[in-house]
């Protein structure tokens, strides 16, 4: 019987020079739940992501997943133990298509020596799943904003991962395809997989998520269910300005698919 | 002791001058983050400048070294950042180090073309003036050295943290795009970076030039003391940058003094600063993976399968009809030919495919060539054998550096061609200092291929099977792996690819490729020295990659081709000797933000051919089959038609 949490982000502080990026944040993210973490722009969620994914050296906390300290653990080894990530700055292998950027994720799933090749059937079902079988064939770097963000689940569902972190999945996607998405990352969770996910699109947050956490300022301000947080007053102050939360601050849309882009690794010191 | 006090002092005064020409480095590098490869040649070029105005016209030194450093240093700088090096910094390691290599082979070759050699020496500054303390001695020259540094470190302290500019070069360190939206301009702050450095890079040629002499290549590779200084302060603390300097000053002066070994070692003086830079490399904290690189590289189309055999046989006939008509000599080149065009093909593989750089590609060649010479009677498992041995350097080489990418691994191959060029490669039980070796022909299953036609017959069968393999690695999962690191090596990570590991293997494996065609080119020559594997040879080998192309076989075996004819051009045309070199580093500077080259640009005119000609000619034969079609357009179009078929099957079905 398994008691902790799935993915549980203890007391984390980032720094990037006299920067406070993530200010003691605490903060879990169960199986089979679908956990947001939102806050304006700056607050530190994606840097939270690089810590809990290993991309990013903590200057001090703990990341615990699935019962182990996986805060000295390489990037790698926390993907193998059933860690599965998403960019919000798109990280999809251009040169290579659809169907090959997810038949790489496979490969790498199952290693180099790995007899058992992917069937064309097991990466076009992924495909399939996510809803974007249509452009198996296209390059990745050809596709729209909105189709390689779910060519990046798709790509991380190969791996088969027990946690998603998912950052700002449905930015650039139309309306229709944010609620098949939603539908999806039910499905997904009730699969029993943690699904912890960036989101400013607030009406998905608030219909999708079992569990919201507040970050401002690299610090966790509030948590807890959808209609708790939206009536914090903590929160609706932290959103100064916007009187209607579903109105929040507009998604910063800081690169188009083609661009080339600057290391992500400065966090933007503009805030709204 | 006033030996040591003597070596003391003229370790400070080298590592003064290493100092000087670091912090340009470190300057530049901080503020365009374009690490300059060529820092070395600039100075170089400056100091022959400096000679010019100094001793052949005369000029008074100190308006000679002013005109230098003021008006002609800071020209060049500003040209270089104006037309070659703007948005290089954001440009993948690959493409600025391609660029930057192309910048020191064309600073040699503008350097030749206008001093042609000759004798020429520059004497060091006040050179009557000699000052006693005690036992030892100091020239004004070595103080004035010493002082120059100490000015250099104080200006910089101060045009960094005092001046409005310094400020907005030490902002454009974060953040170019944030600095231009503060109303900061990025392009003048690099001008002023290039400006300074190449300055500095003048400064600390001129105080070096008239202990090391004024040669095209002894102060060129002077650099790598800089790299290494710099390197110290990651790039970007100049305090460190000048602690590195001097403490590599004085061990460097330390070696000279005291290390007298023999055998292996004895040549250690003269790789201290490669191998500090080595160490200082390996040292280094692991990278992190960044976040957001350029990728989607449009690669050169992959041929079908019957293309690429019909190539194969096509080239093999061609070798074939050379082998039987020409002559020793041009055999011997065409020998040479194909053995570049192995190697070429060793960085389709790691650079072309795995986007990683070596600067040491020729030097693995030697390795594969010193392995097959010690072997009694060669057959293919003595070039088995070698090639398994070179894999194991390229193995030993990245092992250490496995955590490190891009730059950092590129200096590290710098580093180890350096220390094989200057020590291993002289040991007496390598080549021998200057020496060569006799090799033997190669024997494939009891048959010895003595005549030179047959034997490079054999090595055009070796490129295509080599080619062959490649090409089989790109299609299958370890293609698609490459190509995935290369375009985005945060995700491999997070989907759970350990790079570490696929890096060494894939720098092995490129090594392994490289001492093959050592090995075979042992074979050919009969005789081989270190002379054959100079790592100047290797920054060219990466440009003539550049030029023609280092994603495609084609760009391989016409960059083989390219590299051969090179210094047989040059010897025929020694006029232009330097313009050749100046000619290549610009192709390489202009081709260099395209991986896929001159061959692809080949393609292009094949798939455009075949648009405006092939409707024609069936219109023209309106009685032939449709399916027939292809074949019999090769036969009527002989000279663009197999470049053309190439390309019109080879466009990936993802590219329309």
């Amino acid at each position: 019987m398994r008691t902790e949490p799935l993915l549980s982000v203890d007391d984390v502080v980032v720094q990037f020079g006299g920067v406070t990026a993530v200010n003691h944040a605490s903060f879990v993210a169960e199986a089979g739940r679908v956990t947001g973490l939102i806050g304006p722009n700056g607050a530190g969620k994606t840097t939270c992501f690089n810590v809990i994914s290993g991309l990013q050296r903590p200057t001090r906390g703990k990341v615990r997943f699935n019962g182990r300290n996986v805060s000295h653990t390489p990037v790698h080894r926390r993907a193998k133990r059933g860690m599965g990530r998403t960019f919000q700055r798109l990280e999809a292998f251009g040169s290579l298509t659809v169907r090959d950027n997810v038949r790489v994720a496979h490969d790498i799933h199952r290693g180099l020596l790995g007899l058992v090749r992917p069937s064309k059937g097991d990466v076009d079902g992924l495909l399939e799943r996510v809803g974007i079988a249509a452009y198996a064939d296209e390059r990745a770097d050809s596709i729209p904003t909105g189709t390689a963000r779910l060519l990046e689940l798709a790509r991380c569902l190969a791996g088969d991962p027990q946690l998603l972190l998912l950052d700002e999945p449905s930015s650039g996607q139309d309306e229709t395809e944010t609620d098949a998405f939603g539908e999806l990352l039910r499905d997904l969770a009730s699969e029993g997989r943690g699904i912890l996910m960036v989101e400013h699109d607030m009406d998905l947050v608030m219909s999708v998520c079992d569990v919201i956490h507040v970050l401002d300022f690299g610090q966790v301000i509030a948590s807890g269910a959808p209609a708790d947080v939206r009536s914090d007053p903590v929160v609706q102050k932290a959103y100064l300005g916007y009187s209607d939360e579903s109105d929040l601050p507009p998604v910063e849309e800081t690169r188009t698919d083609l661009q080339p882009v600057e290391a992500t690794m400065t966090i933007p010191a503009v805030r709204p | 002791m006033s030996s040591f006090i003597a070596y003391t002092l003229f370790g400070l005064f080298s590592g003064a001058a290493y100092a000087i020409a670091a912090s340009g480095l470190v300057l530049t590098y901080a503020t365009t983050r374009v690490f300059n490869i060529a820092h070395g040649a600039f100075g170089m070029l400056l100091s022959f400048v400096f000679w010019d105005f100094s001793v052949r016209q005369g000029l008074p030194v100190w308006l000679a070294l002013a005109l230098v450093l003021l008006v002609v240093a800071p020209l060049i700088g500003w040209f270089i950042a104006r037309f070659v090096a703007r948005g290089l910094g954001d440009a993948p390691a690959s493409v600025s180090l391609v660029v930057t290599v192309a910048l020191l082979v064309g600073c040699i070759g503008v350097t030749q073309q206008i001093y042609p050699p000759a004798s020429r020496s520059v004497l060091p500054f006040f050179p009557d003036k000699i000052y006693t303390v005690g036992e030892t001695t100091i020239t004004a020259h070595q103080l004035i050295t010493i002082l120059a540094s100490i000015l250099v470190a104080v200006g910089l302290y101060v045009l960094l943290t005092r001046t409005r500019i310094g400020t907005a070069m030490r902002a454009s360190v974060d953040n170019p795009e944030l600095l231009r939206l503060f109303g900061g301009k990025p392009d003048q702050v690099a001008a002023l970076a290039w400006m300074i450095g190449i300055s500095l890079a003048g400064l600390g040629g001129i105080l070096l030039v008239s202990v090391v002499g004024l040669d095209y290549y002894s102060l060129t590779l002077l650099v790598i003391n800089a790299y290494a200084a710099a390197m110290l302060g990651r790039l970007k603390n100049l305090p460190l940058t000048f602690i590195g300097a001097m403490g590599l000053g004085l061990l460097s002066s330390y070696a000279t003094g005291y290390i007298h070994v023999d055998g292996a070692l004895s040549q250690l003086k003269n790789v201290v600063p490669a191998v500090f830079l080595f160490v200082v490399v390996v040292a280094l904290p692991q990278a992190q993976l960044r976040v957001g690189q350029v990728k989607g590289i449009v690669s050169a189309p992959l041929p079908k399968l019957p293309r690429t055999m019909g190539w194969s046989a096509g080239l093999l006939l061609f070798v074939a009809l050379l082998a039987g008509s020409l002559s020793e000599a041009n055999l011997l080149l065409v020998g040479t030919a194909a053995t570049f065009a192995i190697v070429m093909l060793s960085l389709v593989l790691l650079t072309g495919y795995g986007g990683h750089v070596s600067l040491a590609q020729l030097t693995f060649a030697g390795v594969g060539a010193l392995t097959y010479a010690k072997i009694d009677q060669p057959n293919l498992y003595g070039l088995l054998v070698a090639v398994v041995v070179t894999a194991g350097v390229g193995a030993l080489v990245a092992l250490p550096v496995l955590r490190l990418t891009g730059l950092y691994l590129a200096l590290a191959t710098l580093a180890f061609a350096a220390i094989m060029d200057k020590m291993l490669f002289q040991a007496e039980f390598a080549f021998g200092f200057n020496g060569v070796l006799p090799a033997k022909r190669l024997s494939i299953l009891g048959t010895t291929f003595t005549s030179t036609g047959g034997y490079v017959f054999v090595m055009a069968v070796f490129l295509v099977l080599t080619a062959w393999a490649v090409l089989l690695l790109r299609r299958g999962v370890v293609g698609r792996m490459l190509l995935a690191m290369r375009d985005s090596p945060a995700a491999c990570g997070t989907l759970g690819l350990d790079m570490r590991w696929f890096r060494v293997g894939l720098f092995a494996l490129s090594a392994g490729i490289a001492g093959l065609a050592g090995a075979l080119f042992a074979g050919l020559r009969q005789t081989v020295g270190a002379g054959d594997f100079i790592y100047f040879q290797s920054l060219l080998l990466l440009l003539c990659a550049a030029v023609f192309g280092v994603t495609s076989v084609t760009g391989a075996v016409l960059g083989g081709a390219a590299l051969m004819l090179l210094p047989v051009l040059q010897s025929d045309h020694a006029s232009i000797g330097g313009l050749l070199f100046v000619v290549l580093a610009v192709g390489a500077v202009l081709l260099a933000r395209d991986p896929n080259g001159l061959a692809n640009q080949l393609f292009k005119l094949g798939r455009w051919l075949e648009r405006k000609i092939a409707p024609r000619i069936r219109a023209n034969l309106p009685s032939l089959p449709g399916s027939g079609g292809d074949r019999l357009e090769a036969d009527l179009e002989p000279t663009g038609a197999k470049t053309e078929v190439t390309a019109s099957e080879g466009i990936p079905a993802h590219a329309h």
